[in-house]
């Protein structure tokens, strides 16, 4: 495996995220997706991770899907009056016209699980009409035995009957533009991220994963892209708890020489 | 610093909230508007746009803005091409087949080139961060990429790319798989910009600054 080379022969930025899960006008956290803790206010969290150099914003509605329907456009709709970097929303988007919604507010992509795993032609419906980079495929990964993961669904509460690898290739197919690939095991523990995930994903398609669910440490970003084949990480507890910046995985991943988005403080 | 109004040309393509709250945030007014009688007395004008390039067309004409904009750039008035918008100011493009364009700087919309590295295909759209590079021979300072600093990254996400006839048209550029994409195109008073300078962070805002003031 060359996966150490993979970023360097792309010659692409590692991208750095801030993920903000959100219940109602809250941002929360929680573990392995359940036992959420209100963190706090969501745009205070945003604006302190955008003047960081987070590369971009990922906004999910944790409790969405449960009640079919997305409450995160205001949340959106204030979050582009200050924070001028890319931004995916996820939760609860049932269709065409929720997403169109949340892309009216501002958001640049939106990320799909439930509804795309129930009617996945709604992903080449949504790639058609904005474009693969606007459909992100959001995937809740369990273990189920040695290199195998069943997907989640319902933010985690309900099984799906599928197989992640085979999922995540039929929806690339059907033009899901990127990945966002969060382990449920590791989701809000600390221990790391699955990387042996990772790796089944990121050799199985051509799309950029983002490395969701784990992060405790620094080296925790470095393997998941040397080791996983990550393009991107995406972070929460650790820089809701500020355990680190994003100047700290940035720093962390220049001394791994990693390429990432050369940023200059305000 | 004196308030400039600024239009933003709404032609039901993308969203236009993040462009126009980015151009307050340089202290300017913005407008949004499809109205040419509007556009006409602009100080400014910023042609946003996302998506397909014939679609694009097809609504520039259906409102009547063709001329409007033409007459803008013929004027002397300033305009910002974002994405989109950049492409369409060229003459013609090869997406789905050709369709012509505004003609306001002579060129054509090509494909990204497909790269292979390695035994990985590049990917294509291009998104993400990228950074600026100087195009052979210019030089940034009398550009609108006068106060920024090499090596600042902005954000990408396409398929296609406009590649101005002369090059010197082509102020920077930025590299995709060792391939030169166009990123900052300009002539006199009409400049492109491939990236989001409303998504790019600060050094985005900074170059909307410089178009603004």
């Amino acid at each position: 495996m060359l996966f150490g080379m993979k970023h360097h022969k792309m010659n692409q930025n590692i991208r750095l995220i801030a993920r903000l899960d959100i219940k109602g006008s809250n941002l929360i956290k929680g573990v392995h997706l359940e036992g959420l803790r209100v963190i706090g206010n969501p745009q205070h969290y945003a604006y302190r991770y955008y003047e960081q150099g987070a590369d971009e914003l990922i906004y999910m509605d944790a409790v969405a899907s449960l009640y079919g329907r997305n409450h995160l456009a205001d949340i959106i709709r204030k979050a582009v009056k200050n924070i001028f970097v890319p931004l995916t929303v996820g939760g609860g988007i049932r269709s065409v016209e929720d997403a169109a919604a949340v892309l009216r507010a501002g958001a640049d992509k939106v990320a799909i699980n439930t509804a795309a795993v129930e009617n996945p032609d709604l992903i080449t419906q949504i790639a058609g009409k904005f474009g693969d980079q606007c459909m992100v495929i959001s995937v809740e990964a369990k273990q189920v035995s040695n290199q195998s993961w069943a997907v989640l669904t319902e933010n985690g509460r309900e099984r799906s009957g599928r197989d992640v690898v085979e999922w995540v290739a039929e929806a690339v197919d059907r033009g899901a533009g990127e990945i966002l690939l969060t382990s449920v095991d590791r989701e809000g523990t600390r221990k790391g991220f699955d990387v042996d995930l990772l790796r089944a994903v990121s050799q199985s398609v051509n799309v950029p994963i983002i490395a969701s669910g784990g992060m405790g440490r620094l080296k925790d970003a470095i393997d998941a892209v040397n080791n996983g084949g990550a393009d991107a990480i995406a972070m929460a507890d650790i820089l809701h708890y500020k355990r680190a910046s994003i100047g700290d995985v940035r720093n962390a991943c220049q001394s791994a020489g990693f390429q990432v988005r050369s940023y200059e403080q305000a | 610093m004196s308030k400039h109004k600024v239009i933003i040309v709404d032609y039901g393509v993308g969203n236009l909230l993040s462009v126009q709250r980015a151009v307050e945030e340089c202290g300017a007014e913005a407008i949004t508007s499809s109205e040419p009688n509007v556009i006409a007395l602009a100080d400014r004008v910023i042609l946003p746009g996302v998506g397909a390039f014939a679609n694009g067309m097809t609504a520039l004409e259906s409102l009547r803005l063709v001329d409007a904009i033409k007459a803008i750039a013929a004027d002397g008035i300033p305009l910002l091409g974002i994405c989109l918008g950049m492409q369409l100011l060229l003459d013609e493009s090869e997406e789905h087949g050709l369709t012509k364009g505004l003609g306001i700087i002579p060129g054509c919309v090509v494909p990204v080139p497909a790269t292979d590295i390695g035994n990985k295909s590049l990917k294509i759209p291009h998104i993400g961060w990228n950074s600026l590079v100087a195009a052979n021979g210019a030089t940034w300072n009398e550009t609108i990429l006068k106060s920024s600093t090499n090596g600042d990254a902005f954000y990408f996400v396409h398929s296609f790319m406009a590649e101005p006839e002369n090059p010197l048209m082509r102020v920077a550029d930025c590299l995709y798989g060792g391939k030169r994409i166009p990123a900052v195109i300009g002539c006199n008073n009409v400049v492109g910009c491939q990236f989001h300078p409303e998504k790019s962070g600060l050094a985005g805002l900074k170059f909307l600054r410089s178009f603004l003031y």
